[in-house]
C-alpha cells in the first residue's frame, strides 16, 4: 500500500512526511506530533531512550495505515517513530494523514497515535536525575 | 526442537540479552517456548503473561511453533 511507515535512529522530518501523503486530490493534511515532556507522574525527565523491535513495528505500522483505510477511506498516511536518546522537546512520533476533507483526516490521526500507542512494539525509559525506569502501557496485542 | 526467542526493553534488560535458546518438546506452543524461557531465565520467572508475536505478528500463547519462526516475547508497548 502507500505512505510511509518507517522506525527511524535520527531526527524526524516533517517535509519528508508531507511528501509521502500530499496530492491534488487531497484538501487536508491533518499532521499528529509527539514530543519529549520533561516531566511524568510528577517526577522530572531529563531525556528518553526509545527501543522498538524494528521489523515488527514497521509491519504494525502498515496494519495501521490498513485500518485507516478500512475506516476513514483514505490511503494517504504517514507515521515516523524514533528510537534512541531523544532530549526534552525532540519529536518522537509523527503522524501525517491527507484527505479529500479534513474531518477524515483529523479523525484518522487521532486514531492512528491511539492505535500506536496502544500496538506498536516500541517501549520508552524514562531517565530521572536519580535513576530510570522502562515505561510500560498497552497490556495486550488486539 | 531448539527455539530462539527475542526479547525487548525490559525483558532484554533482565536477561542481559536480545535473544535467549531454549528446547521444547512437541507440541511445541508459544506458551510452551515462554514456559521454557521462564525456567531458563529466573529473572523473567514472574512474567506470566507477556505479549507474544510469531514472525513479526501478535500471536496467541496457543499457537503452534514451526523451525524456523521467528519469536518474539515483551512487555507492553510505550511508543508515542
Amino acid at each position: 500500500m502507500p505512505g510511509l511507515f518507517r522506525i527511524v535512529d535520527g531526527p524526524i522530518r516533517l517535509d519528508q512526511a508531507m511528501e509521502a501523503v500530499a496530492g491534488p486530490d487531497r484538501g487536508a493534511i491533518a499532521t499528529f506530533h509527539g514530543t519529549v515532556r520533561d516531566h511524568h507522574a510528577g517526577r522530572r525527565v531529563m531525556r528518553l531512550e526509545y527501543h522498538a523491535y524494528t521489523a515488527m513495528a514497521e509491519e504494525v505500522l502498515r496494519q495501521i495505515g490498513q485500518e485507516v483505510r478500512d475506516r476513514f477511506g483514505t490511503d494517504h498516511l504517514a507515521i515516523l517513530h524514533r528510537t534512541g536518546t531523544l532530549a526534552i522537546g525532540e519529536t518522537s512520533v509523527l503522524i501525517a494523514v491527507a484527505a479529500p476533507h479534513r474531518a477524515e483526516a483529523l479523525a484518522a490521526c487521532a486514531y492512528a497515535i491511539e492505535r500506536l500507542k496502544a500496538i506498536v512494539p516500541i517501549w520508552k525509559k524514562e531517565h530521572y536525575v536519580d535513576g530510570s525506569a522502562w515505561i510500560e502501557g498497552c497490556a495486550t496485542g488486539d | 526442537m531448539k527455539v530462539s526467542v527475542l526479547l525487548f526493553a525490559r525483558y532484554q534488560e533482565a536477561a542481559g540479552s536480545p535473544h535467549v535458546e531454549v528446547e521444547v518438546a512437541d507440541p511445541v506452543t508459544l506458551r510452551a517456548v515462554w514456559e521454557a524461557v521462564r525456567q531458563r531465565v529466573p529473572a523473567l520467572g514472574a512474567e506470566e503473561r507477556p505479549i507474544l508475536a510469531c514472525n513479526r505478528a501478535h500471536a496467541r500463547p496457543e499457537t503452534a511453533v514451526r523451525p524456523g519462526d521467528e519469536i518474539a516475547a515483551f512487555p507492553p508497548v510505550s511508543g508515542g
